[in-house]
């Protein structure tokens, strides 16, 4: 059913809409300045043009954690994204067993984003840890201080730990919003378990799956508290993901022209990939629905 | 199904096996944190707590943070509510477009944002205030409210509003009595990630207050000094910021585990 057109709704979205642009718009037009101009001093600004934006692509630097940060953010979907569904399908659905489960499976996200690093700080520890000890009573040598693989995959499993949960609560509710009358059909034509995930359930969370992805993909590409706490970037660069060279610019040696650059690039990028899945995703859905 | 029987449980208590090392580890002393392995504290003890509920200035930064939290997640939803109707329920002019950019303001790195926040919250004078804050959370909690909550009405079949309508529903009574109680799973769900998003964001909590507000979170990194970290007043912290999220979740877990029941229309 086509949805119809009603050009009063905007007094609905309005209020979203004015406080979004309060706190969005005037911060952004602020940085595209800092962007294009050389800050002197608090009132000598002088206008530069494009030469931060080609400063920065020019960095190999950059090049390596962008890199980094694109095989971290699709393992981080690859992962996440079927772990969180299973999860969100294998969970009790009624009763004391339901509240317990959907209590303990959100406790690592209340956690302070430093505090999570904190604690796999010391938990992967070879001599002090339990999963470093775990890891290496097993026969296997693990320090992710030391080795460049071993850090990347400690983030990586933090990152699956503290994220797959928000991926499985938004699944969960959201096949809690299928009506029941849907899976008596599907018990009257003796469809199997497959068959009621791959044409009842499926299709129906699209929706929430599209926000699980475009959150996940989005959040990982700015992952930045947890690996700086945890490895600080290293051994290496082989954790300096690009949130943590950003900060590095702006922060650490205050280019606050190239690190506005920079972000824009940054934002474009996240904005590109971000609307790639998106579109692919309402596509999807749409090609189902004909 | 009987494999699922086993996994969940198994997963479930994988992922609180790190939450169970930060419990240890806020009972030990510095000395044991770094001394040696040990998966049960050998003496354990309490005064990591004791520190943090004598300070005030821990106390202070629990009700700091319920304060800009609890007026976030409030504020995201209410607004958020009508807008993902609009959404959901019609077209009008640039509305596919309106609803992406709604996110990508998400998409904004904070760490260069830092300083544009500061002179903007400065110069209209919240700074160092709750609203400070929460306002600038509700940059990445409200766009998150709006497409949750659109997904879940979107779920609700057009012709029950139309039904209320010809039944002679106004559209705030409609709203409030007929639409919302179908959407409770998703207003759920929406309540707890706008209360975990901002419960713990720390970049722009610490940098829009100085004194007053400080958030909890800010504490924290206090507990950093000269004589390197005090592992185990960081974990009794982090033990307690647990509590409230885990009461919140409590409290809506019903309605994220309500069903959709169609039946009460």
């Amino acid at each position: 059913m086509e949805k119809p057109t009603n050009n009063r709704a905007w007094l609905l979205v309005l209020p979203v809409l004015g406080v979004v642009a309060f706190s969005a718009v005037i911060p952004l037009m602020t940085v595209v300045n800092y962007s294009v101009q050389d800050i002197l001093g608090p009132d000598q600004h002088v206008f530069v043009g494009t030469e931060w934006f080609r400063k920065v692509l020019r960095d190999p630097e950059l090049h390596g954690a962008l890199r980094r940060q694109l095989g971290f953010s699709l393992a981080v979907l690859a992962i996440e994204i079927p772990l969180g569904i299973g999860l969100a399908l294998a969970l009790p659905m009624k009763g004391r067993a339901a509240s317990v489960a959907i209590v303990v499976l959100a406790l690592p996200l209340l956690i302070p984003w430093n505090v999570v690093g904190t604690i796999w700080q010391i938990f992967g520890r070879g001599d002090i840890g339990l999963l470093g000890v775990a890891i290496n009573g097993l026969g296997l040598s693990y320090n992710y201080t030391a080795d460049a693989l071993d850090a990347w995959l400690t983030v990586l499993a933090m990152d699956v730990w503290h994220w797959t949960p928000l991926v499985a609560l938004l699944c969960y509710s959201g096949l809690r919003a299928i009506p029941e009358p849907f899976y008596q059909a599907a018990r009257i034509d003796g469809a199997s378990a497959w068959a009621t995930f791959r044409y009842i359930q499926l299709p129906r969370l699209r929706g929430v799956l599209t926000i699980a992805v475009l959150l996940r993909f989005m959040d990982s590409f700015m992952i930045y508290t947890e690996p700086f706490v945890l490895t600080g970037g290293g051994p290496g660069n082989s954790t300096t993901f690009l949130s943590q060279y950003l900060t590095r610019l702006a922060v650490g040696q205050f280019d606050l022209g190239p690190a506005a650059a920079f972000s824009l690039i940054y934002f474009l990028v996240v904005l590109l990939f971000s609307y790639v899945f998106y579109t692919a995703m309402t596509q999807a859905g749409r090609s189902e629905a004909q | 199904m009987r494999v699922s029987r086993v996994i969940t449980p198994l997963y479930l208590l994988l992922s609180l096996v790190p939450i169970y090392w930060l419990l240890g580890m806020s009972l030990k002393t510095n000395e044991e944190i770094l001394g040696a392995f040990s998966l049960i504290p050998r003496a354990p003890t309490l005064d990591n707590y004791i520190t943090i509920f004598t300070d005030p200035d821990w106390n202070q930064g629990y009700i700091n943070s319920l304060t800009y939290v609890a007026i976030n997640t409030v504020l995201s939803v209410v607004l958020a509510l009508p807008a993902a109707y609009a959404f959901s329920r019609y077209r009008f002019l640039g509305d596919t477009h309106l609803f992406f950019w709604l996110l990508s303001n998400r998409m904004a790195p904070p760490a260069v944002f830092l300083l544009p926040f500061f002179q903007l919250y400065s110069s209209i004078g919240l700074f160092d205030t709750p609203w400070a804050v929460a306002l600038s959370h509700m940059l990445f909690t409200v766009p998150l409210a709006v497409w949750i909550l659109e997904g879940f009405m979107s779920g609700v079949p057009r012709e029950i509003d139309e039904t209320a309508y010809i039944d002679g529903y106004s559209f705030p009574r409609f709203f409030l009595r007929i639409f919302l109680p179908l959407v409770r799973s998703g207003v759920g769900v929406t309540a707890f990630f706008c209360f975990m998003f901002s419960w713990v964001e720390l970049l722009l909590a610490r940098t829009l207050t100085s004194v007053d507000t400080k958030p909890i979170a800010a504490t924290m990194t206090r507990t950093v000094s000269a004589a390197g970290m005090d592992w185990g007043v960081l974990a009794a912290a982090g033990m307690l910021t647990l509590v409230p999220g885990a009461v919140v979740i409590y409290f809506v877990r019903n309605y994220i585990a309500k069903g959709f029941a169609l039946g009460r229309v």
